[in-house]
């Protein structure tokens, strides 16, 4: 079966003035279809910079990066931008939504770049992806009447209007209580047993982590360990 | 608030280009509409300016210019409907009332209808009046209002120009400004005869005015009269003219030329008004990338490419540069008018005016709206994320 992520190698050297960091020193793994990983570590393990490179929001140093065969660790900005608008879903640890327009304005944001898709359309979809995470009743309201948990089911279903093959989260708990926490991982988990969407997650919580397949550990911009779990948590 | 301040430069901007130049565009076509009042079909001849070699003695020096050249053109020269030799001297005026000092004009009888020029009180003098070289007057408004109170009717009353008792026969009514800013009500008209006989003590006269039928080419006619006076005058070919032929279109030409020029420079200062706008929103369109950073980024990590983002900072310039730039027009409508009606002064305001400044507007949208569009599309969309 072909890897959803394979990456071979990868580097990144941060260049702060004279000095170069290097916050990857060479990556290699393959992720398959259906797993659910949270990415740990330490703060400065590479973790979140690993997950940017994934997210095609950052380019590599070195190394190569297939994203579902294809190496878009060569591709331009403008192919880049078409990769991260229907391959990858992306949740924040910020929310990162649009104050001044509606929940369902927000969700439909990624078809906007995406094309010709009609008005209707975009509505039904946005619509749709909200109600899936549970929103269906809430679609004209803006962020600032939503509560933290909600504005992140409004991200998470925005990730999900393009119907990608891989959802990336950074962090998504970090800026929610444990209990809006475990509904937020709750959802996670139902879109990937029920969906089978590919997850890629970065948090440096440990219980957070066990609601996935697969662990993996970086220190100093290696992987210092790489485990399936046995006993998942169900949220 | 911020965008209503930077809205603002552009506004007063554009309203600024709109009335200037709807008050220029105004300006000349209330000096063709006055030198039209004038007469549109009017040829002046008027004595040439003599002297030999390096003296020139001004114009109307020369003395070749007689009343026997108007009869001779009205005569030989077809197309010719009025035509009244003239000359004119400033004196002083007395009545028992005042004295005033105005032009003397000395004109025929046929000035009343070359400038379509009715009379409020009495009549113009007559033919007959010129014949006899008669010592009646006919008043314009102004010396009327001086010299015996306005509104009065003088017609009757004896005035004394140069010691000599005139009669006046007549008031005309108001003309107002000339196109060259004199008043043309300030005159005193008398047969350009008495003028000769009376008062100079001269055979010559220093212009003639002719008024042409309609459809007759003036140009045309100019030549005719050029020609007829230089045979008269037997000027050799090649030797200078003795007299000088214009139409009033030339004249309003050339005064037309002046005020476009003058449109031109105020529209420019407007202009740079309009430049300091631009900069405004490119100031305000640069802390608005600044102050988005992360929602770019955001934006960016869904799929959209950096000429999505281009366009949406630069649309945004466009419309508040465009909104700026309605109002602006509105603005300058109002003002328009408001010079209009306050300070008597005719603004027009043309179509082209609006189409310009609107589509400056838009230009300097795109033009000043660009450095910020392109810098916030070429953010990195990680470092924009992260932008606190």
């Amino acid at each position: 079966m072909n890897a959803v992520i394979s990456t071979r190698q990868l580097t990144k050297i941060y260049d702060v003035g004279e000095v170069q960091v290097p916050a990857l020193r060479g990556v290699s793994l393959d992720v398959a279809p259906g797993e659910f990983v949270a990415l740990t570590g330490p703060s400065g393990s590479g973790k979140s910079t690993f997950m940017h490179l994934l997210g095609c929001l950052d380019r590599p140093t070195g190394g190569q990066y297939f994203l579902n065969g294809k190496d878009v660790s060569k591709l331009g900005s403008r192919e880049l931008a078409r990769v991260r608008n229907t391959e990858i879903g992306f949740v924040f640890q910020g929310f990162n939504l649009l104050s001044r327009t509606s929940a369902l304005e927000n969700v439909e944001l990624p078809l906007l770049y995406a094309g010709s898709i009609h008005a209707a359309e975009r509505r039904e979809r946005a619509t749709e992806a909200l109600t899936a995470v549970g929103l269906g009743e809430r679609l004209d309201h803006h962020p600032n009447q939503l509560s933290g948990g909600q504005q992140q089911r409004v991200a998470i279903a925005r990730a999900l209007v393009n119907r990608p093959t891989l959802l990336l989260a950074d962090e998504p708990t970090g800026n929610l209580d444990s209990k809006t926490g475990i509904e937020v991982m709750g959802i996670f988990q139902r879109l990937n047993m029920e969906r089978g969407i590919t997850i890629v997650l970065v948090t440096h919580e440990a219980d957070i982590a066990e609601y996935g397949t697969r662990i993996i550990t970086f220190r100093d911009g290696v992987v210092l360990n790489d485990t399936a779990i046995e006993h998942r948590r169900i949220a | 608030m911020r965008t209503a301040l930077t809205a603002l430069g552009m506004i007063i901007g554009v309203a600024a280009v709109i009335v200037m130049v709807a008050i220029g565009t105004g300006a000349s076509s209330s000096i063709q509409a006055q030198i039209r009042s004038a007469g549109s079909n009017i040829v002046m001849v008027t004595a040439g300016s003599g002297g030999f070699g390096p003296v020139r003695q001004g114009q109307g020096a020369v003395t070749t210019l007689t009343a026997d050249d108007a009869a001779a053109i009205k005569q030989e020269i077809p197309g010719i409907r009025y035509i009244s030799p003239g000359l004119n001297t400033r004196t002083q005026i007395v009545a028992s009332a005042g004295n005033w000092n105005t032009q003397v004009q000395g004109a025929s009888a046929e000035l009343a209808a070359i400038r379509s020029w009715p009379a409020q009180f009495g009549s113009f003098f007559t033919e007959d009046d010129v014949t006899a070289a008669r010592k009646v007057a006919v008043l314009g408004s102004v010396v009327r209002d001086q010299l015996f109170g306005a509104g009065t009717d003088p017609t009757g009353e004896i005035i004394r120009i140069k010691n000599q008792p005139f009669q006046v026969i007549g008031v005309l009514t108001s003309k107002g400004q000339a196109a060259m800013g004199q008043d043309q009500d300030d005159t005193v008209i008398v047969p350009f005869t008495t003028v000769q006989k009376k008062l100079m003590g001269v055979q010559h006269v220093t212009n003639i005015t002719v008024s042409a039928e309609n459809g007759v080419a003036l140009d045309t006619l100019s030549d005719q009269i050029s020609a007829l006076l230089r045979t008269r005058h037997r000027i050799q070919p090649g030797a200078d003219d003795d007299f000088l032929v214009r139409t009033l279109e030339e004249m309003a030409s050339v005064l037309t030329s002046t005020t476009n020029t003058m449109t031109y420079l105020l529209a420019g200062i407007a202009a740079v008004s309009l430049i300091v706008g631009g900069i405004g929103i490119m100031n305000i369109m640069l802390v608005s990338v600044t102050e988005r950073t992360r929602e770019i980024g955001l934006r960016l990590s869904v799929g959209a490419r950096d000429v999505d983002v281009l366009m949406q900072f630069l649309v945004e310039s466009i419309v508040l540069s465009l909104a700026g730039g309605a109002i602006g027009i509105g603005l300058g409508f109002g003002i328009s008018y408001g010079v209009q009606r306050v300070m008597q002064w005719s603004a027009v305001v043309t179509p082209a005016a609006v189409m310009m400044s609107f589509g400056v507007a838009a230009a300097i949208g795109v033009f000043f709206g660009f450095y910020p569009a392109r810098k916030a599309a070429q953010l990195n969309p990680i470092d924009a994320l992260r932008y606190e």
